[in-house]
């Protein structure tokens, strides 16, 4: 069993959790990810490290209620229990294998598409951390949608904003915002586009027209995260690769995202089914 | 003639996850004990890979010392139960009983269950523990070969934890092999609790690799010794064209959704969707046990299979009943493409006619494809059954365990010792995938092996 130490609603649908975990606290690294099972009948759902404590043992995961078990995990209050959170499962970034040396002279550019700030921050802080130059765009539907803002300008990069109403930021997408950036004369040796697939889709298209190195966090269905099931499969280069040990993050320019897109809907109508079983999720 | 041991009927039994075979009656195994002919070197000892003493063990049944019978069972066999329910005996102990020659083999298979089974409803105590030697030994994975090593390690005094990647502890016993097969909460989470009983500490979701190092193990956690039976989970796909569109799952992934997740419950979260037709992909008892699930969620359910019937690796007991259920084989028949819907979803396979040509270097039936024989079927979901090869974190992570081209991990063949110091491996892990009793002869076998390196090495 593992503690919810405290709960925080960072928007209206998304809620922070910070957990005691210690083992997985200790080893955690940015771009990995933890599978969640809130009780006996639940099922298992991956959620990425947003942030971890190791001295305190503490990992914070940031949830989006799309369906019935992220609404059910969101009814969940500080000092309750989840009964099972495992992991670091999944490959850390790229850069955590770089040592300073290598990481000194690069400039990244991080691309978050709501919920996908959360993703983003433990990369963005370690990389901070080493003193590497970061800029950050986040994304979302409208200003209150934008998450973590505050916390990511606190590790000092600039933080660069789209909504699509305009309520913060500029009006227009995080598409808009790389292209501005890159033609303001900023150079970029990686962007890190993570968010919605068909975000990353068009941050991949347009980064590739602009010759920039991109990497994608991949949110496949998964039920055991460790390679034994095959349900993460995707296809990156015109291979075969499960996301849960050969990702979650991959070389943006060779993934087919249409694929990723399908897959991602097939339990849709078990899902609007379930979520009617469980009655409207009234968490808030 | 063998004493036939009942079954839940056919009507009944797909309608439900049920165990299929009820087992022998006291009665009843007296009676089937009584056919043995207590031979001298009895071959059907020979043929069981970890040597139980057969002939022994169905002598005391005859004269209904059951206590007894287990003691001796448990010397090489920690789990009768299991074993006794999916050991392929026809190749095994019972294909080699003399009896068999002539007319039935001894059912020895459900001899051993039945005594199994009594040490559990009995709530006997067949372990004999040794003095504590106060010395740690880590084991990762919870399937046949880590929870025989455990077993056999704490027997011997060790302080034993199993460290477990998913929520649940058992391997394959839990995601894999069916209900109906295989009970959980009546037979495999017993078997759990009586290695709990022995003092075993079990850890789950725990990914050693990941969560923990090997060198963690030992440098920070004080483990001595560790033991790696992680298993051969990692699912093979044919790589046809349309393999990934939706509604096609490796059997593990449908099992798994099945059994460890429970989705066949209303009450359970995971969804699981499977339609009308389903065609499963392969011929060995994973194939069996996708078919017979898929059966049971109502769908009309086909095995394709590239060679003949007589081919398939399958244990008899499984074909026999995933016949009797209403399977359908469509055997010397391999898929070539799998046809999707615009959404991406699943509705048909090209199939293509195969024959047997020749014997391959393991004597096997060589399938050839027959020219212009192509055809298409409409299915809802396609199952691949084709095979798995070892769980990959270890050694992805571990660069001192060495693997070789089949990604197994290389050990020395009678103590299980890898390449890394202290470090052993046995079952799946090691020998791709194979059997339960296998991969528990493995795991004893290690057990032994280490204690002798920790009796040698540091004192
Ligand atoms: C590596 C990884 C990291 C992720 N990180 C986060 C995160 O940090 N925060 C967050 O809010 N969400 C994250 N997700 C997505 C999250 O797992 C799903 O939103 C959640 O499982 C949906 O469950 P549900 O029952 O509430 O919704 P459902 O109603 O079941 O499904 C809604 C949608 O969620 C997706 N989904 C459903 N089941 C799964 C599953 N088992 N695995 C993956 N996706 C699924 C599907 O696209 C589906 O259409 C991540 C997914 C992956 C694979
Ligand atoms: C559907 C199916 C039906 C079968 N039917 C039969 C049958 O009828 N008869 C028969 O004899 N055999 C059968 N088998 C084969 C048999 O189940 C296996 O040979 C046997 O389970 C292998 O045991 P194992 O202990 O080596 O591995 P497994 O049972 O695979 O257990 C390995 C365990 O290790 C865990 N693990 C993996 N990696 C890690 C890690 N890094 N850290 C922590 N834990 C980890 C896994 O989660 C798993 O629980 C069947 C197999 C399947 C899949
Ligand atoms: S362990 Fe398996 S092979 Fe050996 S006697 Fe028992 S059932 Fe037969
Ligand atoms: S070979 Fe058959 S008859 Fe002989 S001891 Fe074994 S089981 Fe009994
Ligand atoms: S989630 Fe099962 S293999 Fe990746």
């Amino acid at each position: 069993m593992y503690k919810i130490i405290e709960k925080n609603f960072l928007a209206e649908n998304i809620v922070m959790f910070k957990i005691k975990a210690p083992m997985v606290a200790k080893s955690a690294k940015p771009g990995q990810f933890v599978i969640v099972r809130i009780d006996e009948k639940g099922e298992r759902i991956p959620l990425t490290i947003c942030d971890y404590d190791r001295s305190l043992g503490t990992v914070s995961i940031v949830v989006q209620v799309v369906g019935a078990s992220t609404c059910k995990m969101a009814k969940l209050n500080q000092g309750d229990y989840i009964l099972d959170f495992a992991g670091p499962l999944g490959n850390a970034s790229e850069f955590v294998n770089l040592n300073e040396e290598e990481l000194k002279n690069k400039k990244y550019l991080f691309v978050a598409g709501g919920v996908g700030a959360a993703p983003i921050y433990p990369q963005v802080k370690y990389l901070r951390q080493l003193g590497v130059y970061c800029d950050v765009i986040i994304g979302a539907r409208s200003k209150e949608l934008v998450i973590l803002k505050e916390d990511i300008e606190k590790l000092g990069c600039r933080v660069y904003i789209s909504t699509d109403d305009g309520s913060l930021g500029i009006r227009g997408r995080v598409t808009d915002l790389v292209k501005k950036l890159v033609e303001e004369g900023n150079t970029y040796d990686e962007v890190v586009a993570i968010g919605p697939v068909v975000m990353m889709k068009f941050v991949s298209m347009l980064t590739k027209e602009l010759n920039i190195k991109t990497t994608v966090s991949l949110n496949s269905i998964m039920v055991d995260g460790t390679g034994m099931c095959g349900a993460c499969r995707v296809t990156v280069g015109g291979q075969t690769k499960f996301t849960c040990t050969d990702g979650p993050e991959f070389d943006g320019h060779l993934v087919d995202y249409d694929e990723v897109i399908k897959r991602q809907n097939m339990f849709r109508d078990e899902e609007v089914r379930r979520m009617h079983h469980t009655s409207e999720c009234s968490c808030f | 003639m063998r004493v036939p041991v009942k079954e839940l009927k056919v009507e009944e039994r797909i309608k439900c996850f049920d165990e299929v075979c009820l087992g022998y009656s006291e009665e009843e195994a007296v009676l089937e004990a009584s056919r043995c002919l207590n031979c001298k070197s009895a071959n059907c000892v020979k043929k069981c890979p970890v040597g139980v003493d057969i002939p022994k063990f169905i002598e005391y049944i005859k004269k209904r010392e059951f206590e007894k019978a287990a003691e001796i069972i448990f010397k090489y066999n920690s789990l009768p139960s299991i074993c006794g329910r999916v050991c392929p005996q026809e190749i095994q102990c019972e294909g080699g009983c003399v009896l068999g020659k002539k007319g039935e083999a001894v059912a020895i298979g459900k001899l051993e269950r039945f005594i199994g089974d009594y040490v559990l409803n009995n709530d006997i105590d067949v372990f004999k523990k040794e003095p504590k030697k106060n010395k740690k030994v880590a084991v990762v994975g919870s399937g046949p070969a880590g929870l025989s090593c455990a077993s056999t390690l704490a027997i011997l005094g060790y302080d034993v934890t199993i460290f477990e990647a998913l929520h649940e502890a058992g391997g394959v016993l839990v995601y894999g092999i069916p209900e109906f097969r295989l009970p959980k909460e009546k037979i495999v989470k017993k078997e759990i609790e009586n290695l709990l009983k022995l003092g075993v500490e079990i850890k789950t979701n725990v990914i050693v690799g990941r969560t923990v190092t090997l060198n963690q193990l030992f440098d920070e956690l004080g483990y001595e010794a560790v033991f790696i039976g992680t298993g051969a989970g990692l699912p093979k796909f044919m790589g046809i064209k349309g393999e990934n569109a939706n509604g096609v799952y490796s059997a593990n992934e449908f099992l798994t959704r099945a059994n460890l997740m429970r989705a066949f419950l209303d009450e359970y979260d995971t969804p699981l969707k499977i339609g009308k037709r389903v065609a499963v992909i392969g011929g060995g008892n994973v194939a069996m046990d996708a078919a017979r699930t898929a059966v049971r969620l109502g769908a009309e359910v086909h095995i394709i299979y590239r060679r003949t019937e007589d081919e398939m690796p399958a244990r008899l007991e499984e074909i026999h009943h995933a016949k009797e259920e209403g399977v359908i084989f469509d055997v010397l028949t391999n898929p070539v493409e799998i046809l999707a819907d615009e959404n991406g979803w699943v509705k048909g396979m090209v199939l293509r006619k195969m024959e047997l040509k020749g014997v391959d270097e393991s004597g096997r039936r060589i399938p050839v494809e027959v020219e212009g024989s192509d055809y298409v079927e409409e299915f809802d979901t396609v199952i691949m059954a084709i095979g798995t090869v070892p769980n990959p974190i270890i050694s992805y992570t571990t660069s001192e365990i060495k693997i070789n081209n089949k990604r197994c991990i290389v050990v020395e063949e009678d103590t299980g010792k890898t390449t890394m110091e202290g470090v052993y491996a046995g079952g799946d892990a090691v020998t791709g995938a194979a059997t339960v009793i296998l991969a528990m002869g493995a795991g004893k076998r290690a057990a032994y092996a280490i204690d002798h390196y920790l009796s040698n090495n540091n004192n």
